[in-house]
């Protein structure tokens, strides 16, 4: 609870989530107590008042009690102690200027992040390639739509999504290839049934794994991994033979297309040969291609799935040949869309925040680095591309970077061989981390200085969505404690560093006025990224900024929906340049070490590493626990059990995941979630076990296909604990922590005994208000601690083959006074009404549970998944979790046949 | 005419019985039933209630006047037997009176032990036993006086409660190292003693009474450490011996108690024995239940039906004022049995289960007795509670919903 908070305010404050690339519009209203309620902005056009279920549990992650509040310096013996913001930014910058001089600039880098606003972005940004003059600056879009920048970049000449967000809505055949649309842009996949519903729209899901988004799909293709631009190199190849290309299109805007299908002819000369590659049957290729063929009004989507690949700018490049060559670009319902994973990616790529970018969509010749520097005034400018995240690790590794920055993200548990880089940043000579929190992984790896930066509800700037639509993210909320804004953080540096005027900002309108004119600046319609129109932007009209898609140039700031209908690429002849592609395969591939590939990525409703999410029960509920997905099969061969307990091992590292048998994992894959690291999960860093090779145009990494082994890991006894966050597990245990209300709870399995969990629990707790059930010979123990009539914490363990349900207890927990009459029931773990035995969330916005769904379609009150909503709520907002309620209901019309 | 059965005894053994041959075989026999306590039939087990003044005198009836006669029952009270002729088929009256019987049942219960210790016999020294008993208490308690109380098994707590309840300052003198050793286990014991000293009873365990001190009526008892505790009243209640002279003179096969076959009958067809006064496969019962359903078995036969008594299964109930105690069964493991274990000290609240070979052998129920017949039923029923094991000590409704 914060003190310093403000009174409850009437009117709610216009801002955007923090979560995924969709950039849904939200209205906060603080309620004076430090948390507010959230509510879909009506009036923004990504989302027109709908959120998901991420979105609308934002009310429950604004708590203080994980924050870092006050700038802290690593002392002697490891620890933290407190320092002033004088003393912590005069360190960093006398470090930074020490290595400098002593190193040469190269050997500093930045390491940023999407969740960064454009404002942050643009002085880091600044900071590094105008006057400290190294080009290393990376940041966590390298992980998410490198790949993309790279594909746009070489095959259209600029980093531009042609459409927008409306093309969805009018599209008749929407292609989502790689991309779990349904659990991970829950909102676009809204509005993507909406047209199927309304305008009767086809929907053909293109993903090795058969994911909720695939459920309803009209066409489903689960493709080989990394054969998806064998797939379109057979569209450019079908569209060519069935004469269907647009050849006045390629004539007037297109150069490299013979080339481009005589190498997609090479690839794949015919439907046997797709066949060959993609694993997938003929006669699904085939409806797909005529399906594609016969559409105009297509949009293909993509997302990780094409991104995280060796091969991703291939994968782009494939895709977009298709819209070039059959000239559905740009218009309405028809085009490529990249769906970006984070919420400020674009910014990022706007200010140029990737290694390969200069700055405002420029690269390195000669003539951009000049232009920057005039722009800037710039002293030291850097005059050639830095390094990509996976190799700036290695060079801080190898330490040819000596000083390291990184901003709002966790490399040490989203990079390739995340152990590996967090060794390599424990041997940086300077090592600062700007955080919101007080513990992660990276933080873990010891930075000599923590920098409290400012959070969502408090930061104030722009960020740009998937479809170019640059919004202001609004503070609603007072700055906690010392906490500053990035960008703040980043100029007193700077100063520090000796460029006082060029980073003396009054506030972000300022920064960004300033973004806007470096967009501008030499321009005259040479480079897609221009927001001219804001270079002269006031602070009140920077507050008051409506949504808007750029290009915006000076004069034209209503914006602009849609690119390269009638051509216009920014390149020297305005020409697209279809390129070829390497043959399709996958950077390493199984051996029979390693027989598996290792796929990673969401789940519904966990973000990144769950700072935020995983701070909220209800999003906890849906998935509890670090879960391996296997196939069946795959299971039986290497003697998994469903909701046992598996070793992930490759060549670079281990992880232990509870298994789950999902008949829609590929067989010879295994999927893995990314959110689970050190600090809520003991064997659950996934990242650890990635290889790090990657993307020879784009660096991003193959974070998808890594050749894996998996075996069964056996446990005595599995539980739960309930409150005793300090309680300490049996050496060697298996455990992942959860939100609960109430408090925390932790999920465990471990090789000890009911005795010994006893002794512990006794020693732990102590004997006031302490009750056991004990069956020793049974392997069972159970205890709670009630103090004042409350449930305080619980520990229930029992044999591997019996693990206790907690759903119950959870309940007892959460509430503020036990009935003295339900003491002892309580260590049954079980409500006699039944009524309590909620089972995992599914809806996460209404909170309702598997096991109301279910008794609602068994007992005939539900026959439809509307039904479902219209009796219980549960899929009536966000709607993600459609999918599984109709699945859960196919279920029930099995076991209880009407 | 109806055969003439007599009944030696008049306790709640002597009752029962008329009352189940009532319901079988009502006119078949003749019956007279003889007392040596010139008043109705009572419960004994209301006696410590009454002591408590929780309840009254005429709640303890067990049935009234009209009951007997409404069956046709010859009341004989306040008439001691002096003997049996066994040739003569006849049970001689302390007034000379003869009673020729057809068949005869003794049911003469069992008589207090006293320790044979120095001054048993001072004023003062009581056992609890009867009315009588109560109304002595009652009067010396009301006083404030101190009481010693010798036996802390169920009688004697009983006793030491119902004394404290009405005013005296009491004393528990134990001989084994816990309360009701026979009953409960260690933890269930001591869990028991914290709550009744907690009601301001004074336990004493490991004592054992070296004397009675005293000159016109008892002052103190001296234990065997030299100490002393004076005491204006000492209830001892450290067991009981079956009255068992009648059947010894009449030349019935005696151990501690007459001996009986499955059919209650003692050597000689014609007399039975049920209560506290028979001994059947070595064992007597110092409880009521058993002597019930040695009242029922005896009573099918005499009605011409068969039926067997083939031993009761032991279960022992203690409440005074919250403190609930229920107890059957083994309580203690044996080789290879398990044990089962709910506790919450907080409420004071222990419950033990003994299995064995998944069935239950035995139950433990300190605090809250809820389910003790469902317990009970489980362990006469011996069925197998392996598919309940992990709710078994929640209640039969957790049971229920498992099953």
């Amino acid at each position: 609870m914060r003190h310093d908070a403000p009174l409850a305010s009437p009117v709610p404050t216009r801002t955007t989530c923090p979560y995924c690339g969709v950039g849904c519009g939200v209205l906060a209203a603080p309620d004076g107590r430090g948390g507010a309620a959230i509510a879909g902005d009506p009036d923004h056009p990504a989302n027109r008042g709908r959120l998901c279920s991420k979105g609308s549990a934002l009310g429950e992650t604004l708590g203080l009690g994980t924050r870092v509040l006050h700038p802290l310096k690593r002392n002697a013996r490891g620890a933290y102690d407190r320092v002033s913001w004088e003393e912590a930014l005069d360190a960093v910058a006398a470090g930074l200027k020490a290595i400098i001089a002593r190193e040469g600039p190269e050997a500093v880098a930045f390491y940023l992040s999407g969740q960064l606003l454009t404002e942050d972005y643009y002085v880091a940004n600044k900071l590094m390639k105008g006057f400290i003059g190294s080009p290393h600056v990376d940041t966590n879009s390298r992980l998410c739509m490198a790949s993309t920048v790279a594909g746009h970049r070489r095959v259209l000449g600029s980093d531009t999504v042609p459409g927008c967000y409306e093309d969805l809505d009018s599209a008749d055949l929407i292609v989502l290839v790689g991309s779990n649309t349904a659990w991970c842009h829950p909102i676009l996949f809204r509005r993507i049934q909406q047209n199927r519903a309304e305008r009767d729209a086809k929907v053909v899901v293109i993903d090795p794994r058969v994911t909720a988004t695939a459920e309803d799909a009209d066409l489903v293709l689960p493709l080989k991994p990394g054969s998806d631009s064998a797939l379109f190199a057979g569209l450019l190849v079908h569209l060519a033979d069935a004469g269907l290309l647009d050849h006045g299109y390629i004539e007037r805007h297109v150069a490299g297309f013979d080339a481009a299908l005589a190498n997609a002819r090479e690839i794949a000369p015919d439907l046997v040969a797709v066949a060959n590659l993609t694993g997938l049957p003929q006669t699904d290729i085939a409806s797909f291609y005529a399906l594609w063929a016969g559409t105009p009004a297509v949009v293909t989507a993509w997302s990780q799935g094409v991104n995280q690949s060796a091969q991703g700018t291939d994968k782009v490049a494939a895709i977009l040949h298709c819209h070039l060559a059959s000239g559905r670009i740009g218009k309405p319902g028809a085009g490529p869309f990249s769906l970006t994973g984070q919420p400020n990616a674009m910014g990022g790529r706007e200010v140029g925040g990737l290694a390969n970018m200069l700055a405002a969509h420029m690269g390195y010749s000669p003539a951009e680095i000049d232009r920057v520097r005039r722009f800037w005034r710039a002293p030291r400018m850097a005059e050639h591309e830095g390094l990509k995240a996976v190799a700036m690790m290695d060079a801080v590794a190898d330490g040819r970077i000596k000083a390291m920055w990184v901003m709002a993200t966790n490399p040490a548990v989203s990079l390739p061989r995340a152990d590996a880089v967090q060794a390599a940043l424990r041997g940086l000579d300077l090592f600062v981390v700007s955080e919101n929190v007080l513990s992660n992984d990276t933080l873990a790896a010891g930075p000599h200085y923590i920098l409290p930066a400012a959070a969502w509800g408090e930061k104030d700037g722009t960020v740009t969505n998937s479809e170019r639509r640059i919004s202001r993210q609004r503070g609603f909320l007072p700055l906690p404690g010392e906490v500053k804004p990035d960008w703040w953080i980043i100029c007193e540096v700077a100063e520090r560093l000796g460029f006082e005027e060029a980073f003396d900002y009054a506030g972000p309108h300022e920064i960004y006025a300033e973004h806007a004119a470096l967009s501008a600046f030499e321009n005259e319609g040479s480079r897609d990224f221009d927001i001219g129109a804001h270079a002269e932007l006031t602070r009140f009209a920077y507050d008051t900024l409506q949504p808007v898609q750029w290009p915006v140039p000076a004069g034209k700031p209503e914006g602009t929906p849609r690119l390269f209908a009638e051509g216009g690429f920014f390149t020297a002849e305005r020409r697209a340049m279809m390129q070829p592609l390497a043959v399709p395969a996958l950077a390493a591939s199984t051996s029979e070490a390693f027989p598996l590939l290792l796929n990673t990525g969401r789940v519904r409703d966990h973000w990144h590493t769950m700072t935020r999410t995983g701070l909220s029960a209800r999003l906890s509920g849906h998935i509890a626990e670090p879960t391996v997905l296997v196939h069946p099969d795959d299971a039986m061969h290497f003697g998994l059990v469903d909701r046992g307990f598996a070793r992930i091992a490759t060549a670079h590292g281990t992880a232990i995941f509870k298994v789950a048998l999902d008949p829609g994992a590929q067989p010879g894959s295994l999927f893995a979630p990314i959110h689970w690291s050190a600090e809520n999960a003991s064997d659950a860093r996934i990242g650890a076990a990635v290889h790090p090779l990657v993307d020879p145009f784009s660096g991003q990494p193959e974070l998808k296909a890594t050749p894996a082994a998996i075996a069964p890991v056996a446990f005595r006894s599995r539980g739960f604990l309930l409150g005793a966050e300090d309680f300490a597990l049996p050496e060697g245990s298996w455990w992942t922590r959860v939100a609960v209300e109430g408090g925390q709870g932790r999920l465990f399995a471990t090789q000890a005994d009911a005795s010994e969990l006893m002794q512990r629990a006794r020693k732990d707790f102590g004997d006031e208000g302490l009750l056991e059930m004990v069956d020793a010979e049974r392997g069972l123990y159970r205890c709670a601690v009630i103090r004042d009539g409350r449930l305080a914490a619980a520990l229930f363990l029992g044999p591997d083959h019996d693990a206790p349900v907690w759903d119950v207890v959870k309940l007892a927990f959460a509430s503020e006074q036990v009935d003295p009459r339900q003491r002892l029931a309580l260590l049954s773990g079980r409500s006699l009404d039944g009524a309590a035995d909620q089972g995992p969330t599914v809806c996460a916005c209404f909170g309702v549970g598997l096991n109301a769904i279910r008794t609602a379609f068994a007992e005939g009150a539900a026959i439809t998944v509307e039904d479902i909503g219209r009796k219980l709520k549960a899929g009536t907002n966000c709607g993600s979790c459609l999918p599984e309620i109709r699945r859960i209901g196919a279920q029930a019309r099995v076991e209880v046949p009407a | 005419m109806a055969e003439p059965l007599v009944i030696i005894g008049k306790g709640m053994a002597a009752t029962r019985l008329v009352d189940e041959l009532s319901q079988r075989a009502l006119g078949r026999y003749s019956i007279a039933v003889i007392g040596a306590e010139p008043r109705l039939a009572y419960n004994r087990v209301l006696l410590s209630p009454l002591l408590a003044g929780e309840i009254g005198e005429p709640e303890i009836e067990l049935k009234p006047a009209a009951w007997w006669q409404a069956r046709g029952v010859s009341m004989l009270y306040g008439k001691p037997v002096t003997g049996i002729d066994r040739a003569a088929k006849t049970v001689m009256l302390a007034d000379g009176l003869a009673l020729p019987y057809g068949q005869l049942v003794l049911a003469t219960g069992s008589k207090p032990l006293m320790p044979p210790v120095p001054g048993f016999e001072l004023p003062g020294v009581a056992t609890f036993r009867d009315v009588a008993d109560v109304a002595l208490f009652r009067t010396v308690a009301a006083t404030g006086a101190r009481v010693v109380v010798i036996g802390g098994g169920l009688l004697g707590l009983e006793a030491a409660y119902g004394l404290a309840r009405i005013g005296a300052r009491v004393t528990v003198l134990h001989l084994a190292d816990r309360l009701m050793e026979r009953q409960l286990d260690r933890e269930g014991a001591g869990l028991l003693a914290a709550e009744i000293a907690a009601r301001g009873i004074d336990i004493r365990l490991n004592c054992t009474a070296e004397r009675f001190v005293g000159t016109e009526r008892v002052e103190g008892v001296e234990l065997t450490d030299g100490s002393t505790i004076p005491a204006d009243l000492v209830v001892v209640a450290i067991g009981v011996r079956p009255r068992v002279d009648l059947a010894v003179a009449a030349g019935l096969d005696v151990n501690r108690g007459v001996d009986v076959d499955d059919g209650l009958a003692s050597n000689d067809p014609s007399i039975f024995a049920i209560g506290e006064c028979a001994e059947h496969r070595g064992l007597v019962y110092g409880l009521v239940e058993p002597a019930y359903e040695q009242a029922r078995v005896l009573a099918t036969r005499l009605a011409g039906g068969t039926a067997r008594y083939t031993g009761s299964l032991l279960a022992t109930n203690l409440k005074v004022s919250g403190v609930s105690v229920f107890s059957a069964g083994s309580v203690e493991p044996g080789e290879g049995d398990e044990i089962l274990l709910l506790r919450d000290p907080a409420m004071a609240v222990y419950r033990k289960f003994v299995l064995r070979e998944g069935r239950l052998a035995g139950c433990v129920l300190v605090g809250n007795t809820t389910g003790a017949l469902f317990y009970l039923g489980l362990i006469r029923s011996q069925q197998d509670i392996s598919p309940i094991r992990a709710d078994l000590p929640f209640g039969e409704a957790y049971c229920a919903r498992a099953a």
